[in-house]
């Protein structure tokens, strides 16, 4: 984070220049790793007293009175919060895999064909990217009263999958830009059909990216709120909005666990990428 | 095995560009056709043709005496090696040769056997399991090599295929590529720009200018018997030099070039019925020395030209020595003369000289 904001922070100075330092350098410099050491606190210091207080045996988020694994236990017996869970996670899986099949297909027959207004499609399905949720949220919610779609798990893949798949389409995009166009044409020419080529060449040369994209459109539809809050029943409520639902009734010591939890996946999740990205360089 | 390939009447448009115009070509079953011509002429878009990964505003294209112009690429017995390789960067070195049997269903110890042959043909076995990142430039030219012959083409098209080489590399790969198409046997069309590639390897050179082919012939041909100036002046040096007929008769025509220099050359090569054209003389043709009797000693007294010639320049370049001539009559010529030995005649800028030209060695080219 600190490499990102202050990149100059993190040049090695040698013995000789630090001693040539002048002082007002030498005070900026306390000042720019000042700020940076608030600008990490500010970030990341909720979220570890969050995870230190779902280990505090008071019921209230202010003094701390013994060590307990009791909320872990509450989560783990809250039926309702676990469905909730369940049904994140299947919605995320179906929308990762759906996400992936339409931005791969996308982003090929953008790439590879020339046909009218591919340029305004090309815009077009990178519009939900930035569209407000709360505007997508609607829009869909209309569109499934008028159609007279009954809302439930259909309804919210439908939703996650329009702003998820983009995200896979731009990064397949980019990798199929810096691909050699012969590679496709060395396929046809050994006898494959177009679809062999796809399939067995194009594909498997754009696995970082796919796999960049799949992780990114898990993300999005794990934590996501707002649009599934519009097009989800009661019984394909996912954990955010069960969560929601529970902060709005009163803080409760439970969040704090089940929010740890998320802290927790969440890092694993990021980790396993970066992993990915180190083994496919 | 090999099939003849036919091109006939064939145009390529690009929206209102035309890149490849009326081609018509015959290349010989087994025969190592080169398509030699500078960059943007068509040479690509000619090979992409016969591939089949464009399609003929009009013409036809035949392989083997079978209509292919609409067919896809994967349906036709050609193989390409392409300028960038285009291997398989995700397929191990066996993978990538093996590819395009596994397309036609090859049974599994058959594609062991031919993809083992292949490597050993470009001397590659040993390397199955590197991956093409792993390779230096001339073995990735060699797997592409070995990925397009496994399949048996009729034809191999081969688009540049030395161009990211070093030049020791190149001129290796080159007798090597010529053996192994002598070895196979396959129809081989080969793209180049390179003039002294065309000459080295082919069995026969078309040379393509705007879309057009401008000459079509033996190596042997297409240097001593350049058709146009286009032609003459891509291939080695030429004098090209306006001529103006000034008598014939049943034996010789005599001509005058640009400056004044009046030679003879055959009646027939002078094209009938024309007053002026276009001359083209090899510079080492002109057989220079200081004595008379040694400019011509080579040829019969009646069929060569003799003139004297002051030499203006002077360029030692080690094997040849490159000479410009003015000569007596007032017409500029450059001369290459063989240092043939050390103790061979030694030139100076100011020296006057005596030059032999044999009558056939003046080309009289073709005005398109
Ligand atoms: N897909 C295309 N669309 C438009 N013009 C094209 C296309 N492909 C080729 N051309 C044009 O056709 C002409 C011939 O191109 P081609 O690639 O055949 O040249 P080349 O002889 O292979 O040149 P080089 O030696 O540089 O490879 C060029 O002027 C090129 O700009
Ligand atoms: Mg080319």
């Amino acid at each position: 984070m600190s490499r990102l904001i202050f990149p100059f922070l993190a040049m090695p100075a040698s013995p000789s220049t630090r001693l040539r330092l002048s002082s007002g350098l030498r005070v900026s410099r306390f000042l720019l790793g000042s700020w940076t050491a608030l600008v990490l606190a500010f970030l990341y210091l909720p979220v570890l007293v969050l995870v230190a207080y779902s280990f505090n045996a008071s019921r209230l988020n202010v003094l701390w009175e013994g060590f307990t694994f009791g909320w872990y236990r509450s989560v783990w017996e809250n039926a309702p919060l676990l469905q909730a869970a369940r049904n994140s996670l299947v919605i995320a899986g179906v929308t990762t895999v759906l996400s992936v099949v339409l931005g791969t297909a996308g982003g090929w027959l953008l790439h590879r064909y020339r046909f009218r207004m591919a340029g305004g499609i090309e815009t077009l399905t990178a519009i939900p990217m930035v569209m407000p949720e709360i505007l997508m949220g609607i829009s869909l919610l209309v569109l499934f009263a008028t159609a007279g779609v009954p809302l439930g798990f259909t309804t919210v893949v439908i939703g996650h999958v329009t702003f998820s798949f983009p995200f896979v389409l731009v990064a397949v995009r980019a990798r199929l830009r810096g691909l050699d166009p012969a590679l496709e044409e060395a396929a046809l020419d050994l006898g494959a059909t177009p679809l062999q080529a796809f399939w067995l060449v194009i594909v498997p040369c754009l696995r970082p990216a796919i796999v960049a994209g799949a992780l990114m459109a898990f993300t999005l539809s794990w934590d996501e709120l707002i649009v599934t809050f519009f097009t989800a029943s009661a019984a394909s409520a996912t954990l955010p909005i069960r969560v929601f639902g529970m902060a709005k009734v009163g803080l409760n010591p439970m969040l704090n666990a089940l929010s740890a939890i998320f802290v927790v996946v969440t890092v694993a999740f990021v980790a396993f990428s970066a992993y990915l990205k180190r083994l496919a360089r | 095995m090999s099939a003849k390939v036919e091109l006939c009447g064939v145009t390529k448009r690009f929206g209102a560009f035309e890149a490849v115009s009326e081609v018509s070509l015959e290349i010989a079953a087994g025969e190592f056709l080169t398509l030699l011509g500078p960059s943007g002429c068509g040479k690509t878009t000619l090979l992409r043709l016969i591939a089949g990964f464009e399609q003929p505003t009009s013409g036809t294209i035949w392989l083997g005496g079978v209509e292919v112009t609409h067919l896809p690429p994967y349906r036709r017995p050609v193989n390409q090696v392409f300028q960038s390789y285009a291997l398989f960067p995700h397929l191990s070195v066996w993978e990538n040769v093996a590819f395009g049997l596994r397309m036609q269903r090859v049974p599994a110890a058959e594609v062991t056997d031919r993809v083992r042959q292949a490597l050993e043909l470009v001397s590659l076995a040993g390397f199955d399991a590197r991956r093409p990142q792993e390779l230096s430039g001339g073995q990735k030219q060699r797997v592409a090599l070995a990925r397009a012959l496994v399949c048996r083409p009729q034809v191999l098209l081969l688009d540049e295929p030395l161009s990211a080489l070093d030049a020791k590399l190149r001129q290796a790969m080159q007798l090597e590529l010529k053996r192994l198409q002598r070895q196979v046997g396959i129809t081989f069309v080969y793209v180049t720009h390179d003039q002294e590639e065309a000459l080295t390897m082919s069995d026969r050179i078309a040379i393509v200018n705007r879309g057009r082919i401008e000459q079509f012939g033996s190596p042997h041909e297409i240097y001593h018997r350049p058709a146009t100036a286009f032609a003459a002046d891509f291939i080695g040096q030429a004098n090209l030099l306006d001529t103006r007929l000034i008598a014939a008769d049943g034996s010789g025509a005599r001509v005058r070039l640009a400056g004044g220099l009046e030679l003879v050359l055959r009646a027939a090569a002078w094209p009938a019925g024309v007053e002026t054209a276009l001359v083209s003389i090899r510079p080492e043709k002109v057989h220079v020395s200081k004595s008379k009797s040694r400019a011509q000693s080579t040829f019969a007294e009646g069929e060569t030209n003799m003139f004297e010639a002051r030499i203006e320049e002077e360029v030692f370049k080690g094997a040849t020595d490159h000479l410009i001539l003015a000569t007596v009559a007032g017409t500029r010529l450059s001369a290459v003369v063989a240092n043939e030995s050390a103790l061979g005649e030694i030139f100076h800028a100011g020296d006057r000289v005596f030059c032999g030209l044999h009558a056939d060695d003046l080309v009289v080219l073709r005005v398109n």
